[in-house]
């Protein structure tokens, strides 16, 4: 059943469709298709990217798998099973396996927690049986993990830099030992300086525990440099996909070839 | 060079919380010419937004904040003028644009009622208020001038509510622009509209830009010169072609090496601890 062709997530014909605006009593708009019959694979230890404007779908894309957005139609396999469809509380067990890091590290943790609290509340509810002290040894590995010291599990989000903050962000992904992570715009708000190190920080991470990234984000060059292949979106659907060489070096449709002249070159 | 219509000399900025006392900015020198661009570019923290604000001393009151040196614009000493002086300063002669133009605009006026409020507030002589208030928005490249007049922020698309920003900065053909990261919320394609837009406009009206980002690319297509700042202080400063082809500075190469470039992939990004032996 884990054949090594088999790819850790495929995605088949997904849609995410939003109602229409009511207007008067019950008339509707037309519905919004922020994502449109897309399909993809991620390979397992892979980074595939995605790149695309702002209303592109993008970002539906990752919360639909983690069922953060609701499901139109089409299937998720995550090692060739659906969980698309699985109610809430079936879908927890995946939840460990699949985490997200989102965009803004600000608006991400909670601020009334301290680093301990933010980094036990997934172990609390993925590993009960552990102890409250191997929980805090556990957090301190974590923390140790994204290079960070132990001593930060007993401070508040607000004394932490953008760059820091994106740090726990990972940290807390990683503690269920997920399989697949989401990184939604996980570089877009960070200084070009620290967004180096935390994309360094990825792929080796990614090297070290064999993680498989799906990489959202609006950068190219960013996108470019983690990517083994790289799907662009726009509208709701995949418009072109393929190897990072191909999509940059050869792009075939005209909405890439728009992107990336876009960029300022120097 | 033409001569200088801004000329900053020894500007510090100085925060006071209780007995905590920040420096912000110091020794901050600069001149700016009519019609010339000047990229101010620096990580967050470096100072480069507060030395923008303190031109026009969009910062909290003194003692809180202390504002030192000097700032003339044509020749006036900016810096010790009262608020009332200040104010006709503000947008009317320097005005500004910022990075999240759905944040700076009002939620609950018109983009109309606002930039309206803006010529009323600068420029009183004006009667017909809504006929200038359409052509601001032209001026912009809007086409359809009274519906976005007439719309609410929430109606509109980034692009669209920082171009509506701009319209209201220019609104009182100020001499200087300050734009503070004006692309960073927004997408390639639209941070390219919007920069052409900006590009046009100083060619038009011979307006000076500041502009304070951290993206080297639009630096390299846009700007005059350019000022790396780190930790309060100018760190590196010349014409654009210099400081991007041949950075003397250890920061400034550091800074302009940890930049992922298209068609250029590496292994590994650089970091400035890379570049950095000192912090």
């Amino acid at each position: 059943m884990n054949s090594p062709a088999q790819p850790l997530l495929e995605v088949r014909d997904l849609s995410v469709h939003y109602p229409g605006r009511t207007t008067w009593l019950f008339r509707k708009g037309a519905p919004k298709k922020a994502v449109d019959q897309i399909s993809f694979t991620v390979p397992r230890g892979k980074t595939v990217g995605v790149v695309g404007e702002s209303g592109s779908g993008k970002s539906t894309t990752g919360k639909a798998i983690i069922k953060l957005a609701p499901l139109t139609s089409g299937l998720i396999l995550y090692k060739g099973q659906d969980i698309g469809g699985l109610p809430n509380h079936a879908f927890k067990l995946w939840r460990k396996k699949i985490q997200m890091i989102f965009q803004d590290p600000y608006n991400s943790l909670n601020p009334r927690a301290d680093i301990l609290g933010i980094l036990s509340e997934p172990l609390e509810i993925h590993f009960p049986e552990l102890s409250e002290a191997d929980r805090k040894d556990r957090c301190a590995e974590l923390l140790a993990g994204v290079q960070l010291s132990p001593d930060f599990l007993t401070r508040y989000p607000h004394e932490f830099s953008g760059g820091q903050r994106q740090r726990i962000g990972i940290a807390r992904a990683l503690a269920v030992q997920p399989e697949l992570i989401i990184c939604d715009e996980p570089v877009s708000a960070l200084d070009v300086s620290v967004q180096a190190e935390v994309v360094n920080l990825l792929q080796d991470l990614q090297a070290k525990l064999g993680l498989t990234y799906l990489f959202i984000g609006h950068d190219l060059a960013v996108i470019e440099h983690v990517s083994d292949h790289i799907l662009v979106m726009s509208q709701g659907q995949i418009v072109e996909q393929g190897s990072p060489a191909e999509i940059l070096g050869s792009p075939r449709e005209a909405y890439t070839r728009r992107l990336l002249a876009a960029v300022p070159k120097f | 060079m033409s001569v200088p219509i801004l000329k900053v000399r020894d500007l510090g900025v100085t925060f006071r919380t209780g007995d905590r006392t920040t420096i912000a900015s110091t020794e901050v020198n600069f001149e700016l010419a009519a019609g010339e661009v000047l990229a101010v570019v620096g990580e967050s923290g470096s100072g480069k937004s507060v030395s923008a604000l303190a031109l026009t001393r969009l910062l909290p009151p003194s003692p809180s904040c202390e504002i030192n040196g000097s700032i003339k614009l044509n020749g006036r000493e900016l810096v010790g003028l009262t608020e009332g002086q200040l104010s006709k300063v503000r947008g009317r002669e320097i005005a500004y644009i910022f990075q999240e133009p759905g944040t700076s605009l009002n939620p609950v006026y018109t983009i109309g009622f606002q930039i309206g409020e803006a010529i009323e507030l600068h420029r009183p002589e004006i009667s017909d208020r809504r006929a200038a208030v359409l052509a601001a928005l032209r001026d912009v490249h809007i086409d359809d001038p009274a519906r976005v007049a007439d719309s609410y922020p929430h109606e509109l698309s980034g692009g669209m509510q920082q171009r509506a920003m701009i319209a209201m900065a220019l609104a009182c053909d100020p001499k200087i622009l300050v734009a503070d990261e004006p692309t960073t919320a927004l997408d390639v394609t639209i941070q390219q509209e919007i920069m052409d837009l900006l590009a046009r406009l100083r060619r038009e009206r011979g307006m000076s830009i500041i502009l304070i980002t951290h993206n080297f690319g639009i630096v390299a297509n846009f700007a005059d010169h350019v000022q790396v700042m780190r930790k309060g202080r100018i760190v590196e400063h010349g014409p654009t072609a210099q400081v991007m082809g041949d950075p003397q500075h250890e920061y400034t190469k550091g800074l302009i090496a940890c930049i992922p470039r298209l068609g250029q992939r590496r292994h590994r990004l650089t970091t400035l601890k890379d570049e950095l032996k000192v912090s």
